[in-house]
């Protein structure tokens, strides 16, 4: 497909380009197959670069013969432009209409992109499971890497390498996968060097209304405790909702068929609840009305905080049970993709302090939710903007990352990385240049030849002179486990997101920067002191000899 | 003494309402000035002291199993539970803190027994700290325009002013004579802040009493002077800070507004900030929910927006910016009223001031603002306060809400304030405590009766010692958006609700980290390097010249690579989990009833063992102790000395009593 076809009106001079808390720039709109882009003829102002992928939804507006385009992106930026001629700007507004929606992944930036950088560490090769099973082999002898999804049949959300209990076959776990949800059987998502125990994740029992049970299932589970120890279950949903899956097929452990395990409901909701909360919380964070009231009521009815809290604590609860309790955990919710990705993988940040640095958060990612099969397209196609009409997008993932940067606040000493970091995430599983977050999960993405196609955002987020603006200047590696407080006195809103283009960001801007000078202002002392001691050091053994009678 | 029912009593439990598992059990002393708590089997650090003035009030709770539960209730938010065994006991302790806690006249409060042992000379030089005289020449007063008038030297024509105030030189004393009869209270307008690059000033006054038609020649020719007296402006701004309802009800009491039609060229113009009583009644719903034990998320946002605390402190902010820019931008002078001018307008002056003047956000500058707008100025701080026993209505957190605003300006501008979050806690704290002799009685003139100089200590010598805790390390005063005029936004979400301040006592919902104190620890570290590096190359200068025999190594502040800051954080507190199950123990009762025996036994241990574990950094990491209900476990550490006894308010000290 040509996207020229597309491409009603390629180019418009003269346009004005408004955004907020930055001065109007006026010049030449272009559209290409992937980008808007406004630049001025002036040499020294910036241009505007927006992918077509980041646009939500526009809305136009005439006055006379002149046009303005609203650009509401998922990043969730307002851009206006207004353009001269009615008839440009109808084929602007449908060209980026078409362009914004296309349905083929394969049209996709990524595929077309090529770096302007050189690749010197491959991001397709930042997470190999062998490599992270050697690691688990040198503390544990009890697991074992499974090819039974080799070919992605067993379950094909899962990726084609899985760690399970050693003791448990393939033939088993082809019959425990198929008594899980979309047959994500339960596999090793942590293991807590501390004390041995460790965290699964999997799907709901298919349990039914008659209660069927699947004695591979319970073996396999039960094979990851310690004789006479006991186990938790943590079910991310309500006891009724657990009880209603049943008649849709799925359900819950039943105690009598789990005799070791102890089952915990929390009340996370489901996925397709969360985009209505974020679209309520961005109609308040853009609301006009400067009204107190207003903003506090509409905060509270979007009750994104509060999923912000009942995730937390759920995570939490999952770490405590880990370490506190010395007992292993099973976390699942429906389908084992979404909430229980958020719990295993915060609960991994309170408790490991290697998923507090930059890499480590990187393998965070790729491993609990790349590889465990989030179905990023699906649920970041849309976002808080969209007038389409919702299908599965869901910001699960986004919530993941205000749930992070709420124990980031509470922490500010133990992250290797800033919230810059995580907005930069959050913008790039919503359109981005790279290939990382395409696909639903790794067979569609081995589909898809991504690794050989387009580059690995990790490719590019590695490279040290990239690094350097996600750096913490607080950072200290701690290696406690660290309990945040989930109190909603504790829980902030996520402004650095929410309310980024709704402020003018100078002032805070500046605090991080000097921030940042105080810290190295002291170590270039630190340096400098070192050294002149040693000088002073070299010089006192030098003349010492000369000196002494 | 003679209230004191029960010096002594033994076998208290005191209550760590975050954590039942923190629960202690003392004696619990009552003295003159103090209720002091000092756990058993514990040292010294162990003790919890309570300035009887900050006790707002005390209640009895219903007896429960474990005994006779006392709440008391501080005005710096600090919630207090013991526990008493007996019945009697905890009614004599009651009756006695009741009577404590309200005292019936000045010389009960606490300042005037206060006595750091400091010489005569010394504590008279306290008051000269800061000098007002100074302050007011700072701005460029006297000019050829302002000068101090006389007529208020000996408080007659009104008694809440202080006794130096400035006036046009225009203005004669007649004219003051008559304004001031035409005005509430006697306060006529005069100025607050002077605008050395622009000539413009802020003016403050009460209401006048124009009721529904009367006027006053001599308080228009006031106006006209104020006016007149900067001279590159051709109008003013009166600005009523209530909401104009309220104005126009006060008409009919022979009050008001002024009129446009009576003055030349003033523009007149309401804000609507309101009355002392619902600000009382917006700060006691807001405490109640900042005191809700794990509320919900919407319990809390419901909470926080039905006590309309933060729209009231955007109206003061609004106000505050409405002056500031009329002053700095449009270079107008503008004179300011509520009804008796000491509530609304001290803010409402004193927030614009610090917005247009960067003097005022640095330590001295803010000190200096206390003393001017609202010390000298008259607020009411015996009433608002409720330093005595009196009249509960007059009882408001207007100055709280001037804190409140400096510190959400803080959130928005980190790098334009000298002091830190600290400062204002501390002032706040000091405000209500009654330590010192600054902010007793409602005027300059009682303070004089009273001989306030001559028999208690001023607060701000105090706090300029320890200026090294209240520095913003992010200050930064030359950056060109830090100078002149502040110009915050009012969008509803830039106003925070302030954990800090209500939530100041509950340590384990404050971030486990403080980006403050880390970077404050690095800066000390960093003038530590710098005095060390000047000592070095003062060395090697004297090497390089004189061949100097032997070189004395000194052993570095820093050796190790460690960085100092990661260190101090209280690491056993950052390590602690609280309660993450509360939803669960309602959803399915009987799971864990097995650990519940656990979690007993577990307690009973703990208390025989605390002392030792308290010093481990990170007891609670390798404790195990199985507590799955509670959930606020593993931290056997005892609640450090900072929980107990807050760090800056050194009236609870154990050393300073």
């Amino acid at each position: 497909m040509e996207f020229a076809e597309l491409i009603k009106t390629p180019r418009v001079d003269g346009v004005d380009l408004h955004r907020p808390f930055m001065p109007t720039v006026e010049g030449t709109l272009c559209l290409t197959g992937h980008h808007l882009i406004l630049s001025s003829r002036q040499d020294n102002t910036e241009e505007l670069w927006l992918l077509h992928a980041n646009i939500d939804s526009i809305e136009k507006r005439f006055v006379g013969s002149l046009g303005t385009i609203i650009v509401k992106c998922k990043d969730l930026r307002v851009i206006q432009l207004d353009i001269p001629g009615m008839e440009e700007c109808l084929n602007i507004a449908s060209s980026i209409e078409a362009l914004s929606t296309l349905d083929s992944v394969s049209l996709m930036y990524p595929f077309f992109y090529r770096p302007l950088f050189e690749v010197i560490e491959d991001g397709w090769q930042l997470f190999v499971p062998e490599e992270a099973f050697k690691d688990l082999e040198s503390m544990t002898d009890e697991w074992r890497l499974s090819e039974v999804n080799k070919d992605f049949s067993v379950c094909p959300s899962y990726p084609s390498l899985l760690t399970v209990p050693k003791d448990i076959d393939d033939e088993s776990l082809c019959k425990a996968a198929s008594f899980r949800h979309g047959g994500r059987f339960p596999v090793l998502s942590y293991y807590h060097k501390k004390n041995g125990m460790v965290m699964m994740r999997a799907a709901q029992p298919l349990t039914g209304t008659n209660g069927r049970r699947c004695k591979e299932d319970e073996k396999l589970i039960n094979a990851t405790l310690c004789a006479g120890k006991r186990g938790y279950i943590i079910d991310t949903r309500t006891i009724a909702v657990a009880q209603q899956a049943k008649a849709r097929g799925g359900g819950f452990e039943q105690e009598a068929n789990y005799p070791q395990w102890r089952r915990i409901h929390k009340a996370i909701e489901r996925s397709n609840v969360l985009q209505d909360s974020l679209i309520k919380l961005v109609e308040a964070c853009n609301d006009q009305s400067h009204s107190m009231d207003r903003w506090l009521s509409k905060l509270e009815a979007s009750n994104w905080q509060s999923k912000v809290k009942e995730i937390l604590t759920t995570a939490c609860l999952a770490a405590q049970c880990i370490d506190r309790e010395g007992a292993s955990v099973l976390v699942h919710g429906t389908e084992g993709t979404d909430s229980t990705l958020q719990v295993t993988s915060l609960a991994q940040i309170i408790l490991d302090p290697a998923c507090r640095t930059i890499r480590g958060f990187e393998v965070l990612i790729e491993r609990e939710w790349l590889q465990a099969g989030h179905p990023f397209q699906q649920r970041c196609a849309q976002s808080a903007y969209s007038n389409g009409k919702p299908r599965s997008e869901a910001p699960v993932f986004l919530l993941f990352l205000d749930c992070v940067w709420q124990i980031l606040r509470q922490f500010p000493c133990s992250f290797q990385f800033n919230e810059n970091l995580l907005i930069m995430f959050f913008e790039h599983a919503y359109a981005s240049q790279f290939g990382t977050f395409l696909g639903n999960c790794v067979a569609e993405r081995v589909k898809l030849q991504l690794s050989q196609k387009t580059v690995s955002l990790w490719s590019w987020v590695n490279r040290p002179q990239e690094l350097e603006r996600f750096l913490n200047p607080l950072y200290e590696p701690n290696n406690l486990v660290i309990w945040p407080s989930v109190a909603p006195q504790s829980l902030l809103l996520w402004e650095g997101v929410f309310l980024r283009w709704n402020r003018s960001t100078k002032c805070l801007d500046e605090a991080c920067q000097e921030m940042v000078h105080i810290i190295e202002y002291n170590k270039e002392l630190q340096n400098k002191v070192n050294s002149l001691r040693r000088q002073l050091a070299q010089l006192e053994t030098e003349e010492s000899p000369l000196q002494t009678p | 003494m003679e209230h004191i029912r029960m010096p002594k009593v033994e076998n208290v439990w005191l209550v760590d309402r975050s954590s039942s598992r923190r629960t202690q059990v003392g004696t619990l002393y009552l003295t003159a000035t103090h209720t002091i708590f000092v756990g058993k089997g514990s040292e010294d650090r162990n003790e919890l002291w309570v300035l009887h003035s900050l006790v707002c009030n005390v209640v009895k709770h219903k007896a429960s199993q474990s005994g006779y539960p006392l709440l008391i209730h501080c005005k710096n938010f600090q919630v207090i539970q013991f526990i008493f065994p007996q019945e009697s006991d905890c009614h004599d302790v009651y009756i006695s803190l009741s009577r404590l806690s309200r005292p019936e006249k000045y010389e009960e409060l606490y300042c005037f027994s206060f006595n750091p042992n400091v010489g005569k000379a010394e504590r008279e030089h306290s008051w000269d700290f800061l000098d007002l005289k100074a302050e007011y020449s700072r701005m460029g007063l006297p000019n050829k325009l302002w000068h101090v008038t006389p007529i208020n030297r000996e408080y007659r024509v009104c008694d809440t002013y202080p006794a130096d105030l400035f006036v046009p030189k225009s203005v004669t004393l007649p004219v003051i004579v008559g304004s001031s009869k035409f005005r509430s209270r006697g306060r006529f307008p005069t100025l607050s802040y002077y605008c050395k690059e622009n000539h413009a000033t802020i003016c403050r006054s009460s209401q006048p009493l124009s009721g529904f038609s009367a006027r006053c020649l001599e308080d228009e020719q006031m106006l006209q002077a104020i006016m007149k007296s900067n001279p590159g402006s051709r109008f003013m701004y009166v600005v009523d800070t209530r909401p104009k309802l309220n104005a126009m009800a006060n008409r009919a009491a022979g009050k008001g507004y002024e009129n446009e039609d009576n003055y030349c060229n003033i523009k007149f113009q309401f804000i609507g900030i309101e009355n002392i009583h619902v600000m009382r009644n917006s700060q006691q719903k807001l405490i109640e929910v900042s005191a809700l034990r794990s509320p919900s998320m919407g319990e809390f946002l419901t909470g926080l927006e039905n006590s309309d605390w933060l729209r009231h402190i955007k109206s003061i902010m609004e106000a505050g910016l409405f002056i500031s820019k009329a002053v700095a931008e449009e270079g107008v002078s503008v004179l300011v009223h509520c009804s008796d001018g000491w509530d609304r307008t001290a803010q409402v002056c004193s927030v614009a001031s610090v917005l247009l003047d960067p003097y005022y956000r640095t330590l001295k500058g803010l000190m200096v603002l206390f003393e001017k707008d609202w010390v000298s100025f008259g607020h009411r701080f015996s009433h608002r306060c409720g330093h005595l026993i009196g009249e509960a209505k007059e009882v408001s957190p207007v100055i709280d809400q001037f804190l409140e605003c400096i510190w959400q300006l803080m959130e928005q501008f980190p790098c334009a304030f000298e002091y830190n979050e600290k400062f204002l806690i501390s002032i706040h704290n000091h405000i209500y405590s009654c330590h010192y002799g600054n902010f007793i009685c409602n005027s300059q003139k009682e303070r004089k009766d009273l001989c306030i100089k001559e028999k208690t200590h001023s607060i701000w010598p105090h706090l300029w010692e320890n200026k090294l805790d209240f520095m913003n390390p992010l200050f930064k005063p030359d950056q060109s958006q830090n100078q002149g005029l502040l110009r915050p936004s009012t969008a509803p979400y830039c106003f925070k609700y302030w954990r800090r301040l209500y939530n100041r006592f509950d340590r384990e919902l404050h971030p486990r980290q403080s980006e403050l104190d880390s970077l404050m620890t690095v800066k000390e570290e960093t003038q530590q390097l710098e005095e060390e590096l000047a000592l070095y190359e003062q060395k090697m200068a004297v090497l390089d010249k004189e061949h100097a025999k032997t070189l004395y190594m000194q052993k570095g502040v820093l050796d190790s690579k460690q960085a100092l800051w990661s260190l101090p954080l209280d690491t056993s507190l950052a390590n602690t989990p609280q309660d993450y199950i509360s939803g669960f123990i309602g959803g399915a009762p009987n799971v864990f009833t097995l650990q519940q025996g656990e979690r007993e036994s577990a307690e009973v241990c703990l208390y025989g063992d605390k002392t030792k574990s308290s010093d481990a950094d990170n007891s609670d990491q390798e404790s195990g102790v199985a507590d799955f209900s509670s959930h606020s476990s593993g931290e056997e550490s005892l609640p450090s000395e900072e929980s107990v006894k807050d760090p800056d308010s050194d009236e609870t000290g154990p050393n300073r009593a």
